[in-house]
């Protein structure tokens, strides 16, 4: 049993300590992207992780062994585009939450994909403000009562694939936490996207999320994310009423042709050098 | 520096807008990342930046606003580039909390702010100096800033060059508060030659070991540029020394806050740059900076012709405060009149440092938002003497 976790390299020394609830679905994540990293073999220093605020934001910061920007609230693709445009060679991956990335960082997302600039973003989609208590979010389903919504939600939830799909990104799928070989191939084609990689990971809330719909239990929860997901394929011969309260899971875009921002940004250099 | 000046500018004399010679000053300074949101009076700096930074192999973006702005200029910061926005009031205001996170990650920066007439959307083109204070403690939090204020065109270049060197020096971001008369002022500038301009790059992590402290030294910790394997934690959170975050333990707070006000606190002397004029046998002195400046300096020149001593203070730094200088001119003086196109915003500065020893007075311009003609200057000073 001495054997260490073939993973444990990509983990920050004196960094291990968690800080999401337990039964959280950040662990899958978290262990999901350092899988992907590990089986493409690629060199964790070259590597930048950028975070913004939320439980999500807790994923690399500062468990990942690489270089860490842990940001403001909903920004954090604004900073990774510094980060991305300033050096190139770095893989950039921005990990940000529903509220975060959907919510106060919305712009941020949308013009992010238009630019179609070379960054994976892992939006870790709870469809609720988990770290500040349980309050509604722009991702919450509609009737839903939450801590702020005690007569239920009237606002209608966003369809993050689609937005940042219609946007312009070169990559879009979205998946579960229960469906982690999917998720890592995933992320391992988004890792090596030459252009906007979003993949969105609804994740199950024990705490908050939980609380409201009544099932407590991590493994229940995983469950009910299983059986409410629908292949794309299949949810193409469904109706819309049909897929009320389904989570569509697939992937939406995989763009090969678009060049993006940074490597655009190379070629207009070269032009004005020339 | 010379290859630069090669292409982008020739040393001498040149009739430049105050945006442009802001422009050209951070490309001499060595920025190579700027990013911005259109706003007046701060487009040309923009303008220049968007046309000369690719020919140096610089990074010039418009983002989808001024708090992205300053968001990817940390970001890139942070890959070793010397980093630059430009805005004016409203896009201050926005950038305020992530000026916050430049101050507590420790990231050299530059934000330029060309000030024009607030409250709210205000009068665009006009200048007014009021986000001096914003300046100072626009974001929340406790933290200290670096803040220079140019009066002409040739500030616009030289001090943009000095907020780089002290960002660079310090590893914190400078705010170069100028406005709408200065950013749009035309007039003839000398454009020194480039061996004469001095260049600061940032200290970077050398030796590299895994008890490495890379943040709170009030000496200026060594800067873990990404992508060298520092495996650098950067975070907005109160952390010690090696990035660690820490949040439950208030001694935290109090050694972070503390260490980063001491690291501009203790340079004060390098840091604070105040002109004077005529002080030593002066009766009173105008107390004055940026544009006004120029007003106060004609009139003190004219009534100095009439044989009035009147002596003349331009604060080139605002902030740190100069408070030692201020309060050394205020033993030697009857009394300090301060200049500000606002309704006061250093004054009360002035009298923290000043008042026990003379008096402090404050006279806005008879307008707001038209900077004080000299002649109303020298009206007031002919009634002081009579």
């Amino acid at each position: 049993m001495n054997e260490k976790h073939p993973l444990l390299k990509y983990v920050r020394e004196g960094a291990i300590r968690q800080p999401h609830c337990s039964g959280c679905g950040n662990g899958i994540i978290a262990q999901c992207m350092l899988r992907a990293i590990d089986e493409l073999q690629l060199d964790i220093d070259k590597i930048v992780f950028v975070s913004g605020i939320g439980c999500s934001s807790w994923i690399p910061s500062p468990f990942f062994n690489s270089d860490v920007l842990h940001t403001t609230h909903g920004r954090a693709l604004a900073f990774a585009t510094g980060v991305k445009l300033g050096n190139p060679e770095l893989l950039t991956v921005v990990f940000t939450g529903d509220g975060d990335g959907a919510g106060i960082g919305g712009n941020h997302l949308i013009h992010a994909a238009r630019r179609n600039i070379e960054i994976l973003t892992i939006l870790v989609n709870n469809r609720i403000y988990g770290m500040t208590g349980g309050q509604v979010a722009p991702t919450t389903p509609h009737g839903m009562k939450t801590r702020t919504t005690p007569y239920g939600n009237i606002e209608n939830p966003f369809d993050i694939c689609r937005l940042v799909e219609v946007a312009g990104a070169s990559y879009v799928a979205r998946w579960t936490t229960f469906h982690v070989k999917q998720l890592v191939l995933s992320m391992k084609k988004g890792l090596l996207k030459e252009g906007f990689a979003l993949i969105e990971v609804v994740s199950h809330c024990p705490v908050q999320y939980g609380k409201y719909i009544g099932a407590r239990d991590p493994v229940e929860l995983l469950l009910m994310l299983k059986n409410l997901s629908v292949q794309m394929g299949e949810a193409k011969s469904m109706t819309a009423k049909e897929l009320e309260e389904r989570i569509v899971v697939g992937e939406f875009v995989d763009k090969k042709e678009k060049v993006g921002l940074a490597k655009a940004y190379k070629g207009l250099l070269d032009e004005v050098e020339a | 520096m010379s290859e630069v000046f090669k292409k982008i500018l020739k040393s001498g004399f040149h009739f430049m807008m105050g945006n442009e010679a802001c422009a050209l000053g951070a490309i001499i300074a060595g920025c190579r990342f700027f990013a911005f949101y259109p706003i007046t009076p701060a487009n040309e700096i923009a303008e220049y930046m968007s046309l000369f930074l690719p020919k140096v192999k610089g990074l010039y973006i418009q983002m989808e606003d001024e708090i992205s702005s300053i968001a990817s200029v940390i970001g890139a910061s942070w890959t070793g580039k010397k980093a630059m926005t430009a805005t004016s009031g409203p896009g201050f205001s926005l950038m305020q909390e992530n000026i916050g996170y430049a101050v507590m990650t420790e990231t050299p920066c530059v934000i330029v702010d060309v000030q024009r007439c607030g409250p709210s959307t205000g009068t665009p083109p006009l200048p007014l100096q009021g986000d001096i204070c914003q300046a100072r403690r626009g974001s929340h939090g406790e933290y200290p800033i670096i803040a220079l204020a140019p009066s002409s065109v040739k500030d616009m270049f030289m001090l943009t060059i000095d907020a780089f060197n002290l960002a660079e020096t310090y590893r914190t971001p400078v705010v170069l508060l100028s406005d709408a008369l200065v950013g749009h002022m035309t007039e003839s500038v000398e454009i020194p030659d480039s061996s004469t301009i001095e260049i600061v790059e940032r200290k970077r992590v050398k030796n590299f070991c895994k008890k490495s402290q890379h943040f709170l030294d009030e000496n200026v910790a060594p800067m873990p540029i990404f992508g060298f394997g520092y495996k650098a934690h950067v975070t907005g959170s109160t952390h010690n020394g090696r990035g660690f975050r820490n949040v439950d333990d208030p001694s935290f707070v109090d050694t972070l806050i503390r260490t980063l006000c001491a690291k501009i606190e203790k340079h004060k002397n390098e840091i604070i740059k105040v002109e004077t004029k005529d002080i030593d046998d002066a009766e009173i002195v105008l107390l004055a900076y940026g544009s006004v400046a120029r007003s106060a300096l004609h009139a003190v020149k004219t009534v100095r012709a009439e044989g009035l001593n009147v002596g003349f203070v331009r604060l080139v730094t605002l902030w740190p405060f100069a408070e030692d200088i201020v309060s050394d001119i205020a033993r030697k003086v009857e009394k300090i009149l301060v200049l500000e196109n606002n309704m006061g915003q250093i004054v009360d500065k002035v009298k923290e440092v000043a008042s026990n020893e003379a008096e402090v007075e404050f006279l806005p311009p008879k307008t707001l938002g038209a900077i004080h003609e000299p002649r109303y200057v020298e009206e007031y000073l002919r009634g002081f003497f009579k």
